[in-house]
């Protein structure tokens, strides 16, 4: 046991160079399975916004494109879907639910969703779980809103507030419905999918608060009272897209098939799960460089250690040669360097995996609320603990470098060394 | 020279035998020496002598089997160095030598007691011999003691701390741990004073009779010769040559 104890001290004899190589090594390690917990967290957030929904249809455009915009509320729709066009689907025998989806209008910067009370019956994630409401209920009355759990902590809403949306996307809205102001009815508990970030109203609602609008433009005079409003009938012309289950799983392609080919407008139905995939495949490559860029700073961190073993070679002959004198194998030697540097990166191995978690526990509620990624804190999985061991591993066997140039040394120094 | 130490190297036995014994350091200024003939008693102090450069160091690599001759014979305690694989050689010299160098030559990250349990590490069979007395650490200490080292400061602190010759005294305790059948040491006394110089070799000499070892001693200070048994110029047994001549 003599070697790990002269590694030891030799190392503690050197506590500052080893400490900076020790944290380097942390560093990269940390940053690769960041990268790596950012990659797999991402997929399943992706994978987990939305599920139980057999397809989801739209104007004709991208697959990826409709996803984007109905279920992740990112980017805009080219077009909509007539209201009749939604009922002739929705009404087909194969059909078992379906949700209307109503798109364009913000609040504070979150999206403002149209649709009924069937989406919080039916829009599932993470496997299936159900949306949750954390206080209130869903919409009582016409200017009733449902608000996603950020948007509530966010700005600070709780049930019973008075909130008014703005018409149109923007950052800077192009003008606020504030003839029509909404009360919170309900506010839904965490999902960690794109719903904590959505204003949910109904499609009535969204059609009264553009009563008075003509061509994105509000026009003067013509807008009646809400209690006015209350009266007329509010089915929307159009809608953005819609989520379809259907009775059974058998008869999706042939409803795919029908939408696809629907004759009275281009329509689109995706499978939500194909879409998803192809929308990875598009960030994969980004994926991809992410971990070559991770690995090459591991890689580098490696090299620092080889480095700071081969600068202090020339200044450990005399120790080498001590050690020769003694009894110590060439091969003893070897195995003093390997211990070193595996020891090294051991810790910084360990010490990465703490910072990780650390960064993790701290950064978790920034990066949920900022990007809407959701980062489980879980156990290292096995893919993970086998590139943690292929480090180790290589800590190892890059130490052979200068272990076998110290092997040289020792054999042309013998017990004396001449520097 | 005691009664029981005389006896041993009355007896005829030899601790060293040199055989024509050649050998050269690789590379295009190697350095060659050339034996023909020494034979070292059990229990023998042999002082070597020799300018720098005259091929000590490497007559003790050669003796210790670090370096290998390219033909002859080194004998040491009836084995063969020269016919042993490295391996071999390595544990037969963690089990049979104890070596003390000029300075500088204890691990300085490492204590005192460290430093002197260190052989024991490679040499199970020594350590046993230490062992069937006293456990390690005590038997260190009792050496460390013996040669004028003690106080916790001295023995659990870093070696690097230690003065030349408290240093070179834990060298020569950790040399004589496990009661090694050679020493050799490597101008040991070169860097102390004249007064520490005497009461060094005093300690060691001391202990190695304890011991019943043979030391091998080099150093260039001819004045030393009186203490030992036996005084050689390496120069009269050796032939030297140097870069491409040789």
């Amino acid at each position: 046991m003599i070697l790990p104890r002269l590694a030891f001290l030799s190392l503690r004899n050197r506590w500052l160079t080893a400490l900076l190589t020790v944290i380097a090594i942390a560093v990269s390690v940390a940053l690769l399975l960041g990268v790596e917990k950012v990659r797999t967290g991402a997929r399943a957030s992706f994978a987990d916004t939305i599920s139980g929904t057999d397809l989801i249809i739209g104007a004709r455009t991208g697959g990826v494109q409709l996803l984007l915009y109905s279920v992740f509320r990112i980017g805009n729709a080219t077009n909509n879907i007539s209201w009749q066009s939604y009922q002739d689907i929705a009404h087909r025998s194969e059909v078992a639910w379906s949700v209307p989806l109503t798109l364009g209008d913000s609040y504070h910067g979150f999206r403002v969703l149209g649709t009924n009370e069937d989406y919080f019956k039916h829009y599932k994630y993470r496997g299936n779980r159900d949306l949750a409401f954390a206080s209130g209920r869903p919409f009582d009355d016409l200017f009733d809103a449902v608000l996603g759990a950020d948007v509530a902590s966010r700005l600070g809403h709780k049930v019973g507030d008075r909130i008014v949306v703005s018409h149109g996307l923007g950052v800077i809205p192009q003008g606020e419905h504030a003839d029509k102001p909404f009360r919170v009815s309900g506010i839904l508990a965490k999902t960690g999918t794109p719903v904590d970030r959505t204003v949910h109203v109904s499609l009535e609602a969204y059609e009264a608060i553009h009563i008075d609008w003509k061509n994105g433009v509000k026009t003067p005079g013509l807008s009646p009272p809400p209690d006015a409003v209350r009266k007329l009938k509010l089915t929307p012309k159009a809608i953005t897209a819609a989520m379809i289950g259907v009775k059974s799983k058998l008869s999706t392609f042939g409803l795919q098939r029908f939408v696809n080919d629907y004759r009275e407008e281009p329509l689109l139905a995706i499978f939500p799960g194909v879409a998803l995939q192809e929308l990875w495949g598009i960030v994969g490559t980004a994926e991809q460089a992410l971990i070559l860029v991770s690995a090459m700073v591991v890689a580098a961190a490696l090299l620092g250690l080889v480095t700071m073993i081969l600068s202090t070679l020339n200044e450990r002959r005399r120790e080498m040669a001590i050690l020769r004198s003694v009894g110590a194998s060439p091969r003893t030697v070897i195995g003093l360097l390997m211990i070193e540097a595996g020891a090294l990166t051991l810790l910084g191995v360990l010490l990465g995996v703490a910072l990780l978690y650390l960064g993790l526990y701290f950064a978790r509620p920034i990066i949920d609320a900022r990007y809407g990624l959701y980062l489980p804190i879980a156990p290292l999985s096995s893919a993970e603990l086998v590139m943690l061991v292929l480090i180790v591993g290589a800590g190892f066997a890059v130490a052979l470098l200068p272990a076998i140039r110290a092997y040289k040394m020792s054999l042309a120094d013998g017990m004396t060394v001449r520097i | 020279m005691s009664r029981s130490r005389a006896k041993t190297v009355r007896a005829g036995l030899h601790a060293l035998g040199v055989d024509r014994v050649d050998f050269r350091w690789p590379g295009p200024h190697g350095f060659a020496i050339a034996i023909d003939r020494l034979t070292i008693a059990r229990g023998e102090r042999l002082l070597l002598l020799g300018p720098s450069g005259s091929g000590k160091s490497t007559f003790l690599n050669l003796v210790c089997g670090i370096a290998v001759p390219r033909a002859g014979v080194i004998d040491v305690l009836g084995k063969n160095l020269a016919a042993m694989g490295t391996t071999d050689r390595d544990r037969f010299r963690a089990e049979h030598y104890g070596v003390i160098f000029q300075m500088f030559n204890l691990l300085p990250y490492a204590s005192a007691l460290d430093n002197v349990v260190l052989p024991l590490s490679f040499a199970p069979e020594r350590r046993k011999r230490v062992v069937r007395k006293r456990p390690v650490r005590e038997e260190a200490a009792r050496l460390l003691a013996a040669l004028g080292i003690q106080g916790s400061l001295a023995i659990e602190g870093m070696a690097a701390r230690l003065s030349v010759g408290q240093q070179q005294r834990v060298a020569a305790a950790r040399a004589l741990i496990g009661a090694p059948e050679l020493v050799i040491a490597d101008e040991p006394t070169s860097a102390l004073d004249k007064r520490t110089q005497e009461g060094f070799l005093d300690l060691l000499f001391g202990q190695i009779e304890e011991a019943g070892a043979t030391l091998i001693m080099v150093s260039h200070d001819d004045r030393l010769a009186p203490r030992f048994d036996r005084a050689l110029d390496l120069c009269d047994i050796a032939t030297i040559q140097r870069g491409a001549e040789a």
